[in-house]
């Protein structure tokens, strides 16, 4: 369990880092917290010929209040979300997740870039992301462009990252007024990489019925998959039980997970369903409150 | 986790000089701690052997194969790299490694350190790298080339047994490595006319030790004396150095085998010897150079033995009370690519009938080779799975007959004036097996008294009228311990006026710096304070078998009182010549002898010392001293102790997703005399969190092509902190008759019922359903499959 050689680089600004991408492109890779990396340099699962360490780069660490929403750049710890004040009251949605995200050890290194970047189809983030159409903020020496979450994540452990560009950031919008969020996930242990889990957000017209919704699933398939068929049920609906177990029957229908040694696909199916039914629960109610 | 005990204080069984304070049986906090806690523990990797080279090892990725080639050409070139070697080119390592516990019924298959042919499971190591750092050793193994012949695999039980099965060995014309039956009464004949019968099959997985420090070896070759040091993590250094003298063909006092002082875990399989005990020594030796070998996780998950996987097939007969006729339990035990001991099934065949009366017994094993890692011990040993069948098979008959599971228990329970009770089996020795004390009833109504077991009932009733999934389930047990054949205790007055307590036993996390004072303590009549302990170095005595199996505080233990005693007789002999003074009339007082409590004419111990070990040439000693003040005594028990034990769980199951919540948990235990109630909780409880990881997590998955399947912590669910729930513990100190502590051991009982009383819980809770819970560990998805296979029905 010891890395292959490596030449190990690390820029103190995003243009450094950018020029060291260019340079060596498809031979590098960026380190941020090292929680996914350095297993998988150890297990010789990567094998960079660089390292670019960016955790030295200068004003990626601080989340910052931008037009309509909110920026997190790519060095901003995991834990320093779930526990910031003004994320935790915009974005109920990323505490709840991230408790949820390894162990507290894990997400004082992890970055919310990395983890998006790692695009683990079982993880937490990509899905929460996804469900919050948060846009990500991609930069190389050739230029800056704009991805939305749901272009982004495209196969196991692939975005639409190309070789030479760093996320440098993603950025979340303000939630509409009248819009409740919910996630929830099945993992045998606490800390744990979850089964399934499903993260939605659904806003609601004066009458109470859906206006729009984003019900997101990770862990059954090889990205965030959005529950259109579920989501389809529930618009211009108002979520009565009734709506909502009929969504639950429509996730379960409408997913189709493979199965492994840790669950068969028709318990991760069902496992589907049941989270869309306690995530749309618990939105109905805060809504019906509110 | 809270610990309380309900019972009266332990018995004492040492009179301790009257105004002392006695030691045995105090909540003594441990002197290890301080070091522990503060991060100074010393372990193997912290050995610090300037300049050594580190190795690494090429293991087979196949399950089953024939070597045909390797070329270690490139590896050889690059730098750092020191020497590699292959199987074939150490031909003096080329020696099988006998099996720990053997059976003349045993069809024995050799294993080789080294093996230079044929290769029986993933992880076998095939060759050796050593470099200057084990970056380099590992980038050397990438580079080496195997060329394999693959060949068909058996990675279960049921597939090694099937008619057309593969051979694990080309020897054997089958899989089966033994079959050894033991009958008591008529069992047959009792199946044939008893009222009822119930049958069943269960399956338990394969699951690992997960110490947290995995093995390894150092070693050092002095080329001036030709001795051998060899630093192993290991629970039996005198094993390890019985069996490397004979790989070498060395002296054994040329091998001198000592473990670090501080060790991470070791729960069974550091109790074996495995192949690169054998290669790193000797490579050392052949490059007369130091070499480490550190076991990484990776290398642990596939190569250091595992142990559990069994599947029982049991049918018991009974009568309308509920009253046990006759248990017949047929098992499939895997034991992996070799044998490197027959303890584990052996012990399950023993432990079958637990804490019941019951006249017929048919027990059968049937060992099989597969292509794993082989199985050794890992905490419970056999254990757990003999309680799954027994136990299981009791709430089978309550549930059958209309009746309360613990009333079932009870009315089958072996009584408290029974003792000694004989089986009727035979134990591995070949001794009748034979309990010396217990009283499992009353323990059982302790435990249920504290359970609330009424009440917890009545809330069970409440809670399925409200549609909860609320179960209650009970497992008993026996646990034989404290085994022979012996252990020692060397027991010497040092020059600085120390007494010293050496061991052979090695502690592996047990306090052992700690107790072993305690009990020297009483059986002098001396202050703890004066008396230090040392552990595994076989230089420092020479006879010893080694930590395992909940036998050093029966073993060591007795012989280090007997020790004890003959010192503090050995010193006053002095005391008395020097203080003109008899013997009856000396104590001890702080570092002092006294004679009649007389501070005025007292000696300290740095003078006796002095005296007896006089530092000056040609004197002549005084008259009446002996020289040298040291005494060695080993105590051999007569046969095992038993310790019992009954747990009791309440668990809640989420009817949507399969999870099992544990809402209650009370262990009741009992290992007769407590030398230290701290070190005792702190062992049943760490036990029991291994017994959650059984009953709920942890499983060793191998594909049909022997391939592991999770071979990282990734894949291999060990519970932590948090999956461990709150304990309540109730203890019962019934002494043991068979050693003078009265002790018994106190290393398993934790984890050995936890599996049976978790599973129990949850088929109760699932009992609505129908369903029926006969694989473990229990999984949400097991639990959910369960659950919609008796919808369909
Ligand atoms: C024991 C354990 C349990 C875990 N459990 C969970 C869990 O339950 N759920 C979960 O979601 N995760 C879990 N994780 C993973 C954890 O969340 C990681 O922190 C996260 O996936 C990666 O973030 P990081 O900052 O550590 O990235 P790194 O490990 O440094 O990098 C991960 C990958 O992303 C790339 N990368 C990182 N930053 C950037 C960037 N700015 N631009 C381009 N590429 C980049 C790296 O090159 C690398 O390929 C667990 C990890 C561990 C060790």
């Amino acid at each position: 369990m010891k890395p292959r050689p490596f030449t190990y680089l690390a820029p103190t600004s995003v243009d450094e880092a950018l020029a060291a991408l260019a340079e060596h492109s498809f031979d590098a890779k960026v380190l941020a917290g090292g929680q996914s990396l350095a297993p998988l340099l150890n297990f010789r699962m990567a094998s960079p010929e660089y390292l670019i360490d960016i955790n030295d780069v200068a004003g990626l660490d601080r989340v910052r209040r931008v037009d309509g929403g909110w920026h997190i750049p790519a060095l901003v710890r995991q834990r320093t979300v779930e526990r910031s004040p003004e994320l935790r009251a915009a974005f109920p949605l990323l505490p709840a997740a991230l408790e949820q995200v390894a162990h507290p050890q894990i997400r004082n290194r992890g970055t919310v870039c990395g983890s998006l970047a790692h695009a683990d189809p079982a993880a937490e983030l990509p899905t929460v992301m996804t469900a919050l159409d948060a846009t990500m903020r991609v930069a190389s020496v050739r230029g800056e462009r704009e991805v939305p979450a749901e272009e982004f994540f495209q196969f196991h452990f692939t975005t639409s990252l190309e070789d030479d560009e760093l996320l440098v950031g993603v950025t979340v919008d303000d939630l509409p007024p009248a819009t409740s969020t919910g996630f929830a996930e099945f993992a045998p242990r606490h800390g744990d990489f979850a089964l399934a889990a499903v993260a939605g957000v659904v806003t609601r017209a004066s009458d109470g019925a859906v206006g729009a919704v984003r019900l997101v699933a990770s862990g059954v398939a090889a990205r965030p998959q959005r529950l259109t068929a579920a989501e389809k049920v529930l618009l211009g609906q108002r979520p009565t039980p009734d709506v909502v177990g009929a969504a639950e029957r429509a996730a379960r229908g409408e997913v189709d997970p493979t199965g492994d040694i840790h669950a068969s696909a028709d318990y991760r199916r069902h496992l589907v369903g049941v989270l869309a039914r306690r995530v749309l629960t618990t939105i109905a109610e805060e809504g019906d409150h509110a | 986790m809270t610990a309380e005990a309900i019972a009266e204080a332990p018995v004492r069984p040492v009179e301790a000089t009257p105004g002392k304070q006695p030691m045995i049986g105090a909540p003594v906090r441990r002197r290890e701690d301080r070091r522990l806690i503060t991060g100074q523990g010393r372990y193997l990797d912290d050995l610090e052997l300037p300049g050594a080279y580190e190795a690494a090892f090429v293991r087979t990725p196949h399950a089953s194969a024939r070597i045909r080639s390797i070329d270690t050409t490139a590896a050889a070139r690059l730098p750092g790299v020191i020497g590699i070697w292959t199987g074939a080119d150490l031909p003096e390592l080329v020696k099988p490694i006998p099996p720990k516990v053997s059976n003349p019924l045993l069809r024995d298959m050799p294993r080789y350190p080294l093996p230079p042919e044929r290769v029986h499971f993933v992880g076998e190591p095939v060759a050796v790298v050593v470099a200057e750092s084990r970056y380099v050793a590992e980038d050397a193994v990438e580079l080496i080339e195997v060329d394999y012949e693959v060949l068909p695999a058996v990675s279960s039980t049921t597939a090694a047994l099937a008619p057309d099965a593969p051979r694990v060995h080309d020897e054997l014309d089958d899989n089966v490595a033994i079959h050894v039956t033991q009958v008591a009464g008529e069992p047959e004949e009792a199946l044939r006319t008893a009222p009822h019968r119930l049958s069943e099959r269960f399956v338990i997985a394969r699951g690992g030790g997960h110490s947290m420090e995995c093995r390894g070896v150092a070693a050092r070759y002095d080329v001036g004396t030709g001795q051998l040091t060899v630093w192993p993590s290991t629970q039996s250094p005198h094993y390890t150095r019985n069996m490397l003298a004979y790989f070498y063909g060395m002296d054994e006092d040329d091998v001198r085998v000592v473990v670090p002082r501080d060790s991470g875990g070791g729960f069974g399989p550091k109790a074996q010897f495995h192949g690169e005990d054998a290669v790193i020594p000797y490579v050392a030796m052949l490059l007369r150079h130091p070499v480490k070998w550190i076991e990484d996780r990776s290398e642990n998950f596939v190569a250091t033995m595992m142990e559990r996987n069994q599947v029982h097939h049991v049918e018991v007969g009974f009568d309308d009370d509920g009253k046990l006729i006759v248990v017949k339990n047929v098992f499939e035990h895997d034991q992996g690519a070799y044998c490197a001991g027959l303890q584990v099934p052996m012990i399950t065949l023993s432990t079958l009938p637990g804490q019941y009366r019951i006249p017929n017994i048919h027990t059968e094993l049937i060992g099989c080779y597969t292509n794993m890692v082989p199985t050794s011990s890992v905490r419970g040993a056999g254990r757990p799975q003999a309680v799954v069948a027994m136990e299981r098979m009791m709430d089978r008959i309550a549930e059958h007959l209309g009746l309360d599971p613990a009333e079932v228990r009870l009315r089958n329970m072996i009584r408290a004036d029974e003792f000694p009770y004989k089986v009727g089996l035979t134990f591995r020795d070949g001794s009748p097996l034979t309990y010396d004390s217990g009283d499992f009833p009353s323990l059982t109504k302790a435990v249920l008294a504290r359970f609330d077991y009424d009440g917890e009932r009545e809330r069970q009733a409440l809670a399925r009228s409200a549609g909860r999934l609320v179960g209650i389930g009970l497992g008993a047990y026996v646990e034989g311990c404290g085994l022979g054949p012996y252990e020692g205790a060397r027991l010497r007055l040092t020059n600085d006026g120390t007494v010293l307590v050496t061991l052979a036993a090695t502690p592996l996390g047990q306090g052992y710096e700690t107790i072993y004072a305690q009990i020297a303590s009483d059986a002098m009549g001396l202050d703890m304070e004066h008396i230090a302990v040392a552990t595994g170095d076989t230089s420092r005595i020479p006879f010893g078998q080694g930590s395992f199996a909940s036998r050093t505080t029966v073993t060591a233990g007795s012989a280090t009182l007997q020790a004890g005693r003959e010192l503090r007789e050995k010193i006053f002999e002095v005391a008395a010549v020097l203080l003109g003074a008899p013997a009856e009339e000396l104590c001890f007082q702080g570092d002092r002898v006294c004679a009649g409590g007389d501070p005025g004419r007292s000696v300290s111990l740095r003078d006796i010392v002095q005296v007896s070990n006089i530092g000056k040439h040609g004197i002549t000693m005084p008259r009446g001293v002996p020289a040298g003040i040291e005494v060695t005594s080993y105590f051999s028990p007569e046969r095992a102790s038993y310790a019992s034990g009954i747990h009791a769980a309440t668990v809640e199951v989420d009817p949507d997703t399969g999870q099992i919540k544990i809402l209650r948990y009370v262990i009741g235990h009992d290992c007769g005399n407590v030398i230290n109630p701290l070190l005792v909780d702190g062992q049943v409880l760490g036990g029991f969190a291994h017994g959650i990881g059984n009953a709920l997590y942890e499983e060793s998955f191998y594909d049909d092509a022997g391939q592991p399947q999770s071979a990282s912590y990734l894949d291999y669910s060990l519970p932590s902190a948090i999956e461990v729930p709150k304990v309540e513990l109730v203890h019962q100190f019934t002494p043991s008759p068979l050693n003078p502590l009265g002790v018994k051991g106190a290393g398993e009982g934790g984890t050995i019922p936890v599996p049976a009383t978790i599973a129990n819980a949850v088929e109760d809770a699932l009992r609505p359903f129908g369903a029926r819970i006969t694989s473990l560990p229990i999984t949400p998805a097991k639990v959910f499959a369960a659950m919609t296979a008796t919808n369909h029905r």
